[in-house]
């Protein structure tokens, strides 16, 4: 392989006709750049959509109440039940796999009334209660302080982590929000922390966002045992989308709801709207492959032509080597490694040329600002391995036949051309 | 060194059989110069190319060194090949783009002689024909006579048995033919085996032995007063 006579012959080949070297080459090279282009792309717009869905755990589901359709048990239909805090034990009994179950309690929401007051200035804001593992689901970066600890939930401390939109709204610049109270509908909860969530998804909503401890914030508003909604990670192994009939049905139990009542619980299956939207980005993904990978094989085909014409050129020489005693083998792998290189070669010269309108349009983006549904178009080096792979055994394919046929001519044949 | 027993050969043209060897039966001992002589289409190169390993017999027995040569795959003949010989060509053969160093360093590439190894030995033929100052001259820059002695350098280069010359002095002048002859004639001297081609009178006279093919079996056999081509250089 790493041999220097070999090497030097296959660079005296295909030197020896620069242009038709050239030519050649384009056609990989071409074939190659658009598969890199065309991914970039299909990447550039996946990268866009899938902003939207932000931090957001997506293997979670969400779960509420609603009205029961059905009567069961001797209970009217029509009935409002709520989830009971002692559910989310019963969850976690009853189904495996389960990372987090979060119960979660709100006060506020769209539209929602002033409910925030710090001296003269008040807002309108989202307030949960929750545990300290909502963190983990719907992450956000702690600017200062800390987040909820179980301290805070089994001590029912009256402690609230605010966004920096409230921050913004309830303090002035310098001010240090650690330490302050704020009145939430009434009651004084301690500041302890500040927030940012680095996700776009909630744009400025995300950042006016209050927690508090989730008992905390039951015995201030008068909630008991009940839970408003639960949000449920399941582990990275198994999917939500599988486990979400089991935790429905076991909440469909617990509160005498008919088995065939589907209104009555209503969810949210998040990993499944992303795993749609993954399909279409795995869709666009073959379509790019399919593509790129017709083009390159016009630029193969172009190369295995080529190869073909210098074993026609050869015969004659080929016949004196075989004279002189060269296996046929060693000329097979002679014409294969001339055809794997001249792939490779052009290959990569389309690797970089792609790689470089890829660099183009990121920074035309970073200087023009966001674009919608678009962003940072990018090849991975997985990618680019792949590409490499094709590259190789295509070369191997395209060197086949031109090698195939350089051993078949028989010497003394070779060696009659004149 | 090489025993023929009853070779035929024939090629398929089209829907007739062309039956070029009709029996041969011949024997080279070791350190014999034999011209094989004859008119063209008297099948002498068929001959020199089954000899060669470069084509297949129909039928007959063929032992060169010993060694039985019969239904000898592709890897096998070229293995022989550069074992047991070397070829010289009518039009020289030589390969354009590599300089006379390396077209005599070929067959020794193909022994697998280290690089260091192979040009020493190949410099070292190259010297005995007289052409070391034009090692680096590719053959484009050589004369015919040149380029037939870079040949011969590379058919000896791989030292083997027997050394094969299919018409070595067609494509050149008479004074230059002889002094190809002259070399060949010394590299016999020192003991090898070598079987000339040719058609012409003088060329098989300065062999020790000639043999005349007509019509594809031999006509005569006979052992010559040898020529010695020096006196005409």
């Amino acid at each position: 392989m790493f041999n220097r006579d070999r090497w030097r012959e296959i660079l005296e080949v295909l030197t020896s006709n620069v242009w038709r070297t050239i030519f050649t080459a384009f056609g990989v090279c071409w074939g190659i750049f658009i598969l890199i282009v065309l991914l970039a792309a299909g990447k550039g717009l996946e990268n866009g959509i899938k902003k939207d869905f932000g931090d957001i755990a997506t293997n979670t589901m969400f779960m509420w109440t609603r009205a029961t359709t059905r009567a069961y048990e001797g209970l009217p239909q029509g009935r409002r039940f709520e989830f009971k805090i002692n559910d989310v034990q019963a969850i976690r009994d009853n189904v495996p796999n389960l990372r987090f179950i979060s119960p979660r309690n709100q006060l506020g929401g769209f539209g929602g009334n002033n409910n925030v007051v710090r001296g003269i200035r008040t807002g309108a804001y989202n307030v949960y209660g929750d545990y300290p593992e909502i963190i983990n689901q719907d992450p956000m970066a702690v600017t200062s302080g800390r987040f909820l600890n179980y301290n805070d939930i089994n001590e029912k401390r009256k402690v609230a982590i605010i966004g920096l939109g409230v921050r913004n709204d309830l303090y002035d610049k310098d001010e240090d929000p650690l330490g302050t109270y704020i009145k939430i509908q009434g009651v004084n909860f301690l500041v302890i922390g500040t927030y940012k969530k680095n996700n776009s998804g909630g744009g400025e909503e995300g950042q006016k966002e209050i927690f508090v401890p989730f008992t905390s914030f039951s015995q201030a508003f008068n909630r008991g045992e009940d839970v408003g909604w639960m949000a449920i990670t399941a582990n990275d192994g198994s999917s939500i989308s599988v486990l979400k009939d089991k935790i429905v049905s076991v909440m469909k139990e617990r509160h005498k709801v008919h088995p065939e009542d589907t209104r009555a619980v209503g969810y949210f299956d998040l990993y499944e709207q992303y795993n749609r939207v993954e399909s279409l980005f795995g869709a666009l993904k073959a379509v790019a492959y399919i593509v790129g990978i017709m083009v390159l094989l016009s630029g193969i085909i172009g190369v295995s032509n080529i190869m073909l014409i210098v074993v026609k050129e050869r015969t004659k020489e080929i016949g004196i080597r075989r004279a002189l005693g060269e296996q046929p083998w060693s000329i097979k792998k002679q014409i294969l490694m001339e055809s794997i290189f001249l792939t490779l070669i052009s290959g990569m010269m389309g690797i970089i040329f792609g790689s470089l309108v890829i660099f183009g349009i990121n920074s035309l983006l970073d200087s023009v600002g966001p674009v919608d549904m678009f962003m940072s178009p990018s090849v991975s080096v997985g990618v680019v391995t792949g590409a490499l792979t094709i590259l190789m055994v295509s070369g191997l394919l395209a060197g086949f036949i031109p090698a195939q046929s350089a051993i078949r001519v028989r010497p003394i044949e070779a060696l009659r051309t004149e | 060194m090489i025993e023929i027993k009853d070779l035929h050969k024939s090629y398929k043209m089209g829907s007739n059989s062309l039956h070029v060897l009709k029996g041969i039966n011949f024997k080279v001992e070791e350190g014999e110069l034999v011209a094989i002589m004859g008119s063209s289409g008297s099948g002498k190169s068929t001959l020199l190319n089954i000899l060669g390993m470069l084509d297949g017999a129909d039928s007959g027995e063929y032992t060169l060194d010993g060694v039985p040569i019969k239904n000898l795959s592709e890897t096998k003949a070229a293995q022989y090949r550069n074992k047991f010989l070397g070829f010289i060509f009518q039009s020289f053969n030589l390969i354009n783009y590599k300089s006379a160093l390396e077209n005599v360093a070929l067959p020794l590439y193909y022994q697998k002689v280290p690089r260091k190894e192979r040009q020493e030995k190949a410099m070292q033929y190259l010297d005995r024909v007289g052409l070391k100052p034009w090692a680096t001259h590719h053959p484009s820059e050589l004369s015919g006579g040149q380029k037939q002695r870079v040949a011969i350098a590379r058919a000896m280069a791989a030292e083997p048995k027997v050394l094969l010359a299919d018409e070595p002095t067609g494509a050149l002048d008479s004074k230059t033919s002889y002094e190809v002859m002259d070399l060949i004639q010394k590299i016999n001297d020192e003991g090898n085996t070598i079987l000339v081609v040719t058609h012409e009178e003088d060329i098989a006279h300065m062999c020790k032995r000639i043999v005349h093919l007509k019509d594809g079996v031999i006509v005569e056999d006979k052992k010559i007063e040898q020529v010695r081509a020096e006196q005409y250089v």
